[in-house]
């Protein structure tokens, strides 16, 4: 009975992980079809702010909560003023600029921090299950992704901004006619990706620890989930965060890590055999 | 202005024979030359860069020393920047153009490898100065860093003594997690303890989530890790974030080696086990004038590691077997190394064991405390018995292979 609580809670925590990594590329990605290739070193990014927070002296929650999402959201909106801004409707040429960008950022990172693995303590003590102890902090990381995600689809359902937004996503055209810039639009969405990339680096960081290439293993799991969660930014990130997480960990207890991977990987692929537009181009079709 | 290729041709002749060779106290022919290949840049360099000091170091101490039979060393240093195919070039390159006399490098066993034969048919003399899985048997290769049978056997005896006959093991996805892990569970069974269960993983995992619970399962009574690298990292992270490191105590034979150590905080490192050849906080004197040396020359000496601290002895036995020898010719120093050769490094005495080409070593069983190697015990001088069960090298010199264990 225990156990399978155990198995709950790590079921729970791998969804958590995959909509929080990949929440920031869902929606850089579903709203303006920008392949962002540099997701990971945002993600990378927010965690070594957060890890220069806390050696610094600043309170960990501010760290990771305040600090990493700000600076990651800025360096987002100098890339997307700079680079991307130029780039929009040419899905390969966002590839190629974000991967050069990707590898300029692991380069100045390692030139900054050098190329030693970095960590900060889990600020969450571990509990006790029956007769297992598990990792607090993993806890911390299931209510931030439930608190982040409810706020994500309340802006995107209940406000001005998250309707412009909406609206943006399906035609741009039409906004502009009504009066809305949708370059200004594309920036401040590009920004809040980048923003959330950050947070989810700075809350990942005590568990994973951090070295500059580490945003290569973030990046393929977000890729696999955004694009088999479909065009919907919540709901598709959301839903195949559920079913990749859901079967990662049963496959990890019944076998093993590794085979778990393994297993996401194959699913994903049969899902977009299934679903070329992706869950939410199957099943949800109202857009958030 | 343009010139003609022959004008040109002219006045640099000219320049050189105005300029004249830089005036040299001694002549360049009598230089003995070192040669040395170390990942100093890219995904290894927290391993090669202390390697690549360590080199400087150990070269610049016997030349102040007035040098080796009265010649200077001359230092060749490559950074093989973590890639494979750049040790094959630079091997070459070390023994056909620059045509040294003995070769210092190598950090992973794929990287001593794909040399160790370059330098074998170039009759190049060959040290290799890291821990690693044992096995190799080589007369032109002689190895100075612990084997399992050296660091890993201290590390089960006191394990089990200390806590209990029940171990789950836990090691890196290639051959030297594979073969350790071999190592770990035969000293176990000698002793008439049982593994639980081992489980390997690829250099990339880093969510150790399930395999924690698994863990909890199995209730050992402690744990061995045999895991490598900065994704790994996350395991111990992990293990102190949900509470084990207070309720299974941990062991390893890998954590430390690369200074770990300062990676993880305090709370999250203090009570794992190791044993190896080094630890700074050793009061061996030699120990001292190393690490003051280091200070004078390099200034910051918390990045000093094991594998450092090997290089550097690596390079003083050689410096030894040459002064043995009274030439740096390869014979001639081959056989003083196989006459027992040793030297009382910064780790303790460094004996050449004439059968394998290895090294007998002090070995320290330490704890982590505080972000450092506490030492509980010191085993003196362990031989390299795991590769002496296979390799005779006075029996068969014309042995040429790593043997891969059988047990």
């Amino acid at each position: 009975m225990d156990y399978a609580g155990v198995v709950c809670l790590e079921i729970l925590y791998m969804i958590a992980f995959l909509a929080l990594t990949s929440a920031g590329l869902a929606i850089v990605f579903g709203m303006m079809r920008v392949i962002n290739l540099a997701h990971g070193e945002f993600v990378m990014l927010g965690g070594y702010t957060t890890i220069a927070c806390y050696n610094n002296g600043i309170n960990i929650y501010f760290a990771m909560l305040v600090v990493a999402p700000v600076v990651v959201g800025l360096v987002g909106l100098i890339v997307e003023r700079t680079i991307i801004r130029f780039l929009y409707g040419r899905m390969i040429d966002t590839m190629l600029a974000t991967w050069g960008l990707s590898l300029l950022l692991i380069g100045l990172v390692t030139l900054i921090f050098g190329n030693t693995a970095v960590s900060v303590p889990a600020p969450v003590s571990g509990y006790q299950l029956g007769e297992y102890q598990m990792g607090g902090y993993n806890l911390f990381i299931i209510l931030i992704t439930v608190a982040l995600t409810l706020v994500m689809w309340a802006v995107l359902r209940f406000t001005r901004a998250g309707l412009i937004a909406r609206g943006a996503m399906q035609g741009p055209d039409v906004v502009s006619s009504l009066g809305y810039d949708p370059r200004k639009i594309y920036m401040y969405t590009f920004t809040a990706g980048a923003a959330l990339s950050g947070l989810a680096g700075g809350v990942l960081a005590p568990l994973t620890g951090l070295l500059p290439s580490s945003g290569g293993a973030y990046i393929a799991k977000a890729f696999i989930t955004v694009i088999t969660g479909g065009a919907a930014v919540v709901s598709g990130t959301l839903s195949s965060a559920v079913v990749f997480g859901t079967v990662n960990q049963l496959v990890s207890f019944a076998a093993h890590p590794v085979i778990g991977e393994l297993a996401m990987l194959a699913l994903a692929i049969i899902l977009l055999r299934l679903m070329p537009k992706g869950i939410t181009g199957r099943f949800f079709r109202d857009g958030t | 202005m343009t010139y003609t290729r022959r004008e040109f041709l002219r006045a640099a002749g000219a320049a050189t024979v105005a300029g004249g060779l830089p005036a040299v106290a001694f002549s360049a022919d009598k230089e003995i030359k070192l040669g040395s290949v170390l990942d100093n840049s890219g995904n290894l360099d927290i391993y090669g860069k202390p390697m690549v000091i360590a080199t400087r170091l150990a070269v610049d101490e016997i030349n102040e020393a007035g040098g080796l039979l009265g010649r200077k060393i001359k230092l060749i240093q490559y950074d093989t920047q973590s890639d494979i195919a750049l040790y094959t070039k630079f091997a070459q390159q070390l023994a056909r153009e620059d045509k040294v006399d003995v070769v210092h490098g190598g950090i992973t066993s794929a990287s001593r490898e794909a040399i160790r034969q370059t330098f074998k048919r170039s009759n190049t003399l060959y040290f290799y100065n890291v821990l690693y899985e044992g096995g190799v048997c080589d007369r032109n290769t002689v190895v100075t860093g612990t084997t399992p049978a050296q660091a890993v056997e201290p590390i089960v005896e006191r394990a089990m003594k200390k806590w209990g006959n029940k171990v789950y093991v836990l090691a890196a996805d290639y051959n030297y997690g594979q073969i350790t892990a071999k190592w770990i569970s035969y000293y176990v069974d000698q002793r008439k303890g049982t593994v639980a269960k081992t489980d390997f993983f690829p250099l990339d995992v880093a969510d150790f989530g399930s395999t924690i619970a698994k863990i909890q399962q199995e209730k050992p009574n402690w744990v061995v890790s045999a895991l490598v690298g900065g994704a790994h990292m996350s395991f111990y992270r992990q293990w102190a974030a949900s509470g084990m490191n207070k309720k299974i105590p941990l062991a390893s034979t890998t954590f430390g080696v690369g200074n770990e150590h300062l990676a993880l905080s305090a709370a999250e490192g203090d009570g794992i086990l190791i044993a190896g050849n080094y630890s700074q906080e050793s009061t061996l004197p030699a120990n001292k004038q190393f690490l003051a040396a280091w200070q004078k020359r390099f200034g910051d000496t918390k990045i000093v590691h094991e594998i450092a601290v090997s290089q550097y002895q690596g390079i003083k036995l050689w410096a030894e077997c040459v002064r043995k020898a009274g030439s740096v010719d390869r014979e001639a120093v081959l056989k003083a190394i196989e006459s027992g050769a040793s030297i009382e490094g910064p780790a303790g005495t460094v004996a050449i064991d004439a059968k394998t080409h290895h090294a007998s070593l002090d070995i320290n069983v330490m704890e982590v405390k505080n972000q450092k190697l506490a030492i509980l015990e010191t085993v003196k001088q362990r031989a390299p018995s795991d590769t002496a069960r296979y390799c005779d090298l006075q029996k068969n010199p014309n042995e040429n292979k790593q043997y891969e264990v059988d047990i």
